[in-house]
């Protein structure tokens, strides 16, 4: 029920947000109507689980978000710098790194982040593990996406 | 007294612009490096520096708060999704057993591994 009214929260927010309509009282009959069917149809295909509703990753996942955002960008500066010099200098490598977080949710938040970041590209997971391709020996930081793991698996347990 | 739209004006104008030289960046990268799983990095940087600093600098043109809603809801999915097709893309070439270039002299590896 918690995940119920959750994401009846979360959709009304939506509804809100993109429509803009705060004055309107048939308008924003239908948008409650609509929200209320929309949950009523997740709760009836049985998807409002802890990956249909992720409550679970909030609020560590914001402070995450802003974390990465930092990270991309300084990879993008290394990406972009190979792209523009006049004789790139690759040394791509493959790699496995550990994949700790528990959850299938939690697996996709790491394996994506890492994709995220220009210059690395997860591109096969396994048990426990994921496979790296990285752009040069610099993007290739093994022990940061470790790191970039562990952060993962925190906000998973809940503790970020 | 600081002129706030004119500030708002050159901040978005430094972000598109920045966001095109991504885009730029990107695209080069993707004609110039060697392999495929390499350009698959060089069109990572569009994804991420360029789609998303040209959104941001679209946000600080923007006329009302709904619209920076939805370009924001843009960027968040921009974010979300782009990985994913990309993991695809990767994963897919790596199954069918398309191995990558290796090392500094760019050789490909005995098994790729």
């Amino acid at each position: 029920m918690g995940r119920f009214i959750i994401l009846v929260v979360a959709l009304a927010a939506v509804w809100l947000a993109l429509s803009g309509y705060f004055d309107k009282p048939l308008l924003l009959g239908f948008g409650a109507a609509s929200v209320l069917f929309a949950a009523f149809l997740a709760h009836r295909a049985k998807v409002l689980d802890s990956e249909g509703v992720p409550l679970g990753v909030f609020p560590g996942i914001l402070g995450y978000m802003a974390w990465l955002t930092f990270e991309i960008g300084k990879a993008n500066l290394i990406v972009a710098r190979q792209a523009l010099a006049v004789e790139p200098k690759l040394s791509p490598r493959l790699f496995l790194v550990p994949n700790p977080p528990r959850s299938t949710l939690g697996k996709v938040i790491f394996a994506n982040s890492i994709t995220l970041t220009p210059g690395t590209v997860s591109i096969d997971l396994r048990e426990g593990e994921v496979l790296v391709h990285g752009l040069t020996d610099e993007l290739c930081d093994e022990a940061g996406i470790k790191a970039m793991g562990a952060r993962v698996a925190k906000i998973e347990r809940g503790q970020a | 007294m600081i002129d706030w739209l004119l500030v708002r004006d050159i901040a978005s104008w430094a972000l598109i612009l920045i966001g095109s030289a991504g885009v730029g960046a990107g695209a080069l990268g993707l004609v110039r490096f060697p392999d495929f799983y390499t350009r698959l990095h060089a069109a990572g940087v569009t994804d991420t520096a360029g789609a998303e600093l040209i959104i941001f600098g679209m946000m600080l043109q923007a006329p009302s708060w709904v619209i920076v809603a939805k370009l924001g809801f843009i960027a968040v999915f921009l974010g979300l999704t782009s990985p994913v097709a990309t993991h695809a893309i990767a994963h897919a070439a790596w199954m069918v057993g398309f191995r990558p270039m290796l090392g500094a002299d760019l050789h490909y590896g005995e098994d790729g591994e």
